[in-house]
């Protein structure tokens, strides 16, 4: 089963395509990294992903075929957006019983177990906690949602280093002691070296590389993912502007 | 860091999904806008006791007037003059014009606004509820309750403005139940102005999608919308009746506009120009000059073949007037609820 398939997805601004012909098969069980630089078209993938955004061309379908953003779909992907936004006027508890609410499924004790041993209290506001901690409290809500796919758009962007490494270090465990599937994009790299087995490059707008990791470093002969990224985004720099042009 | 594990996932392949139950938005919806709503209350319920106060020895002395037997005599006069002394700022209505736009701007506006303005909508579009389920059950229960709360104060600002609109013999300004300021408090006026203002509330926040510019655009729209309908709309729910040189309008109709006529033609409006004067009423005796009311000239310009006309809407109206009203309020905030909800559903991240 894909947990993401696309085929020719498209979106356009305005007159500007954030993404187009973007043709894609993201398999189940993998922890996908979404890479490129600032305005590749990473949010814009995600959120046709999620359904927040229909596509202007072509399509997206999730967990084997359903269409993103149906009934179906949304009970089984749970999404931390950029920036983590929470009801920031609201607790923890009250963040906890409307996820809850709003889902056929929560695991309310895994929540509570996860908030217990990151010392999250659960009357403090939203708003009055942490970056981190309202990184991993999004994190955990989505993740008490027991989804199929997890996705995660630039989730430790704004995090210190020891916040991204406790964020991540959830992640995984979700990925590989539940089998929860996982797509995040990011435009730092090294966070994803440790965690990612599948690759998705992007660059303005489009699909550059996409495979599995271990694949990917064996063909193109480099030793890292960063490494990797950046033939490839180098690469793909130079076809959108042409030495030859700039010589002209 | 401990690995917590997830619990098996039950009924995971069940593609005939059973759809997060609607009562669930209860809850959601209260712990999200209790502070709006308990901020609505608040104001309210001030009010309402000061109203309730002031209502008791208000209706109690026109009670008191009403019963009074002989009106000529010293005692009702007094009682009269009582009546009379509780005339207030209160009594033309025109302050509590003001609520229903308010309490329209500050609980309907941010519903979707504050979403928009700091993100928290990719969390709550992205929850199973789905999107179009969420903002259907979110608008149509909020809208319930204000117009609830508002049906109930609505009550007794009818109660309290009851003298006002009473025996127009009595003291206290003389007001047809018509009047604009006293009409649209009355009856259903209040909770359907109040619905009207939260569904525009609604929309204003999901087409401006900031907070502030929102309920400033709300409040604007909803003082429009009732300053048209008091001035040309509300008058036109029922062709006026139309009486002759002034003699049967009845004392508490609500009179749309005067005209003078001669031989079946419009001669001038409120007051004759001075060649018309001073061709027929120019003698003192008639009494002339700028300073002249119709009591100076109208007679005079009567005898020479002009005709007072006066358009109006009779005071049993009253309820009629209310219906239309209040329908075709109820009627824009479901059309205006349905378009935001529509919105909701199309609009892209």
């Amino acid at each position: 089963m894909n947990v993401v398939e696309t085929s020719g997805l498209g979106k356009r601004y305005g007159g500007t395509w954030a993404l187009r012909e973007c043709t894609l098969e993201i398999p189940a069980g993998r922890v996908a990294a979404l890479i490129g630089p600032n305005g590749a078209g990473k949010s814009t993938l995600l959120n046709l992903a999620v359904g927040l955004t229909s596509p202007s061309a072509g399509g997206v379908s999730v967990l084997g075929g359903r269409r993103a953003g149906s009934p179906a779909a949304l009970d089984g992907i749970a999404f931390v957006a950029q920036d983590t936004p929470l009801y920031k006027t609201l607790s923890v508890a009250d963040m906890i019983y409307i996820t809850r609410s709003l889902n056929r499924r929560f695991d309310g004790a895994y929540a509570q177990a996860r908030l217990d041993e990151l010392g999250i209290p659960p009357k403090r506001k939203a708003g009055k906690l942490s970056g981190g901690q309202q990184a991993q409290l999004a994190l955990t809500l989505a993740l008490a949602r027991r989804p199929r796919l997890l996705v995660l758009d630039e989730p430790v962007a704004m995090l210190d280093p020891i916040a991204r490494h406790d964020f991540m270090a959830t992640v995984l465990a979700a990925a590989t002691g539940d089998g929860v599937s996982v797509l995040l994009s990011s435009h730092v790299l090294t966070e994803l070296e440790r965690v990612a087995n599948y690759l998705v490059l992007l660059s303005q707008g489009r699909v550059r590389l996409a495979g599995e990791v271990n694949d990917l470093l064996a063909t193109h002969g480099q030793a890292s993912l960063e490494e990797l990224a950046m033939v490839y985004l180098r690469a793909a720099g130079e076809r959108e502007n042409p030495p030859s042009e700039v010589t002209r | 860091m401990t690995a917590l594990t997830l619990a098996a996932r039950p009924g995971e392949d069940d593609t005939s999904l059973r759809p997060v139950p609607w009562r669930r938005m209860a809850g959601v919806t209260w712990r999200q806008h209790r502070i709006a709503l308990a901020g609505a209350a608040v104001l309210l319920g001030a009010l309402a006791v000061y109203l309730w106060i002031a209502g008791l020895s208000l209706n109690h002395a026109y009670a008191g007037a009403v019963a009074c037997q002989p009106a000529s005599s010293v005692t009702c006069q007094g009682l009269d003059g009582t009546l009379d002394g509780m005339d207030n700022f209160l009594s033309n209505g025109f302050i509590l014009q003001v609520l229903p736009a308010a309490i329209g701007a500050f609980v309907g506006a941010p519903v979707l606004a504050r979403e928009m303005e700091t993100g928290t909508f990719r969390y709550a579009w992205t929850q199973g509820f789905g999107r179009r389920r969420w903002a259907l059950a979110k608008l149509v229960l909020l809208a319930a309750v204000v117009a609830a709360v508002a049906g109930a104060f609505g009550a007794l600002l009818t109660w309290y403005y009851g003298p006002f609109v009473g025996d127009q013999s009595l003291g206290l300004p003389r007001t047809t139940p018509l009047t604009p300021g006293l009409f649209d408090l009355r009856g259903i006026g209040f909770p359907a102005w109040t619905l009207a203002a939260f569904a525009i509330g609604a929309l204003a926040g999901m087409l401006i999608r900031r907070v502030v510019p929102a309920i400033v655009a709300t409040l604007v729209v909803s003082t429009g919308l009732a300053f048209a309908t008091a001035g040309f709309l509300r008058q036109r729910y029922l062709t006026p009746l139309l009486t002759s040189n002034g003699n049967s309008v009845p004392d508490n109709a609500w009179v749309i506009s005067q005209w003078w006529a001669k031989d079946g033609t419009f001669a001038f409006g409120s007051y004759p120009p001075n060649n018309i004067l001073n061709q027929y009423c120019a003698t003192p005796s008639a009494g002339t000059g700028k300073g002249g009311g119709p009591g100076n000239w109208g007679p005079c310009l009567m005898q020479h073949g002009y005709t007072q006309w006066t358009s109006y809407q009779p005071a049993t109206r009253f309820w009629p007037f209310q219906w239309i009203e209040g329908g075709w309020l109820l009627g824009l905030s479901v059309l205006l609820i349905a378009a935001t909800v529509w919105l909701v559903q199309r609009r892209a991240a």
